[in-house]
């Protein structure tokens, strides 16, 4: 076991080492750095000396060691919009993003576990055609397109909910989340439906694939057999089993998400990290970008990592594989 | 040859391989329907320039006067905007089939050039195997294991807006899942008594892949193709809508969408409102045939 952990987190660190080399290469190889880096109205003067301050006249891979040093020690360059420190930035949006995925996350397991739950036990039936057909639906709709849907109906023309925005958030050990007010909620409902959007579908065909295959075992057989009411035999015994895989996928699917809240929070102007950095790429606020791209890889290569160990711990043929 | 050429003399029809896919898929009435609609999507986008009612393009044509008119309104120039004018007065109806133009053409574009690029690939990593197959599919791995949204966002971030450098970083996002699907397939073939008979023959290694592996693997490949053409799709309107995609002088269905958001704050809904129909219309007749093609070309399923 330990040697596996030892291994995988070689390899993670080796993955996070090429990817800041690509990350630098980017950035700093294809634009022309000084233009990236020195505001456009500096003299000629000013322009020298920064390029010595920022080491831009080293040769590259020794540009490339000081961008690593730097990173080491949490310095990932300064905002030119915002002029703070890029991650400070990056780390004040988390929360809204964060808050925003587990909403999703949460839509999704309630909206989808039943839909999938009942579309498995009556396969046959028109209900749950519909729902199926409907979740084919949720896989080809673009999300960008039923977000601005949702405000065109309920912003719109119900006037029911918000449309853009955050609302009133309240402060916990000092950040602020909005899911604690009703002005916060009824700002987070249609973000998060839409971000949930894919997910639905995606927990209504586990769900269904799964309760189908369990109906069929043996030890549900038995409960039947046994003479347990049918929601007992449901609930406990199927609805269980078929909740580990699904929450599992779920899970995986987290990162995804947070990518995905990019798109979602550009059209609820929803202030969260993947907005910001939507804004950065438009306006070439170049170390925002940096930043984010290395959060998100560093993101990654964690939820990666906690899958294989997860794995690994579940089912020790993952660990063996290497050795032979 | 000589069993398709004997064997009408008894029989009329004779069951050949690709006749049996044809009416394997017209099992299904939704994907004929699907490939029905697709067809006529993919002909108005190819002849757009003749049907379209304006050409949305030609600042001559356009009539600032006419900018965000209702659908079904009769413009200045004298003919009616079915489905509304958007803020400079353009067409709808004519920007959304010059827009499928673009959105299909980097869609299949970008699919093309994937599938070439993902199964040479694939189909290396599967015939050298060893060292170079554990190189290559460990960039598989890697790339899948990052979404594709955010890897298309950075690379497109760095290159800047164009029609060429979506494809390219859709081909970027995208070659991954045709190089599993092939290594996939081709493992699996190049066991079989076949390949053996050809290298016993001393066939040349290329054309023991060209000929050989590569036409059996080709099923699965296909069905992934499909999808993946739906996909780009999607995915490129998505960056042209968060505006990385293409540029403002070539607008695709997402770009339309894009510039439809802020009149929609104010109800004028249908500058979005249609290019979103046309998308979804698009994407999900491409989905109802990748279906129906996966469930024919699967062995397993077979009866």
């Amino acid at each position: 076991m330990t040697v596996f952990l030892l291994r995988r987190l070689l390899q993670a660190g080796g993955v996070v080492l090429v990817m800041s080399l690509l990350v630098f290469v980017g950035v700093f190889a294809i634009g022309d750095p000084v233009e990236i880096l020195i505001s456009p109205e500096a003299d000629q003067i000013e322009r020298e000396r920064a390029v010595k301050a920022l080491g831009l006249d080293l040769p590259l891979w020794q540009q490339y060691l000081v961008f690593l040093g730097k990173a080491l020690q949490g310095d990932l360059g300064r905002s030119f919009v915002f002029n703070e420190p890029a991650l400070q930035l990056i780390l004040q949006r988390m929360p809204a993003t964060l808050e925003l995925a587990l909403g999703a996350t949460l839509a999704a397991l309630v909206i989808g576990l039943p839909l999938g739950l009942y579309a498995g036990l009556r396969p046959h039936s028109p209900v749950s055609r519909g729902i199926m057909a409907t979740s084919i639906l949720g896989f080809s709709l673009p999300t960008f397109w039923v977000g601005l849907m949702l405000i065109m109906v309920f912003a719109v023309q119900l006037g029911w909910l918000p449309s853009t925005g955050r609302g009133e958030t309240v402060e916990i050990l000092g950040t602020r989340w909005s899911f604690l007010t009703r002005d916060g909620l009824a700002h987070m409902a249609m973000p998060a439906l839409n971000l949930a959007l894919f997910k639905i579908s995606l927990v209504i065909r586990l769900t269904r694939a799964g309760v189908r295959e369990t109906m069929l075992m043996d030890y549900v057989k038995f409960a039947r057999a046994k003479g347990l009411s049918p929601s007992r035999v449901t609930f406990v015994h199927v609805f269980k089993n078929i909740l580990i895989p699904v929450v599992t996928v779920v899970g995986l699917e987290f990162g995804g998400t947070i990518a995905f809240s990019v798109v979602t929070e550009s059209v609820f102007a929803w202030p969260g990290m993947g907005k910001l950095i939507i804004d950065s790429i438009n306006v070439l606020d170049r170390p925002v970008m940096v930043a984010y791209l290395m959060i998100i890889v560093l993101l990654f290569i964690t939820i990666n990592l906690l899958v294989d160990i997860t794995y690994s711990v579940l089912d020790p043929r993952v660990r063996l594989e290497g050795k032979s | 040859m000589s069993t398709t050429t004997a064997a009408p003399v008894v029989a009329p029809r004779v069951e050949t391989p690709f006749r049996r896919f044809v009416s394997e898929f017209a099992e299904s009435r939704l994907a004929l329907f699907g490939l029905l609609v697709f067809g006529a999507i993919a002909l108005i986008a190819i002849l757009a320039p003749f049907i379209a009612p304006q050409n949305p393009y030609d600042l001559a044509q356009l009539d600032i006067m006419d900018g965000r008119m209702e659908p079904g309104t009769v413009g200045g120039a004298g003919f009616t905007y079915w489905l509304g004018t958007d803020d400079q007065g353009r067409d709808m109806l004519s920007g959304i089939m010059y827009g499928l133009r673009i959105s299909l053409l980097v869609g299949a574009g970008s699919a093309i050039i994937a599938c070439i690029v993902g199964a040479s690939l694939g189909m290396i990593a599967a015939y050298a195997g060893g060292r170079t197959d554990g190189a290559i599919m460990r960039l598989v791995d890697l790339q899948l294991s990052f979404p594709a949204i955010l890897a298309a966002l950075m690379i497109l971030a760095f290159l800047g807006k164009g029609i060429l450098n979506v494809v390219i970083a859709l081909v970027v996002v995208e070659w991954a899942y045709y190089a599993r699907t092939v290594r996939g397939s081709a493992l699996v073939e190049r066991r079989r008594e076949y390949i053996e008979a050809a290298q016993c023959l001393a066939l040349p290694t290329r054309r023991i892949i060209f000929r050989h592996l590569l036409p059996n693997c080709l099923p699965p490949l296909i069905v992934v193709a499909t999808m993946q053409i739906a996909r780009a799709i999607a995915l490129e309107a998505t960056l042209s809508f968060l505006g990385l995609g293409v540029p403002i002088t070539e607008p695709s269905l997402g770009l339309l969408i894009a510039n439809g958001y802020e009149y929609m704050l104010s109800g004028k809904y249908w500058i979005s409102f249609y290019p979103g129909i046309a998308l979804l219309v698009t994407i999900v007749s491409i989905n109802l045939v990748g279906d129906q093609l996966r469930d024919v070309l699967n062995p397993r399923l077979k009866k």
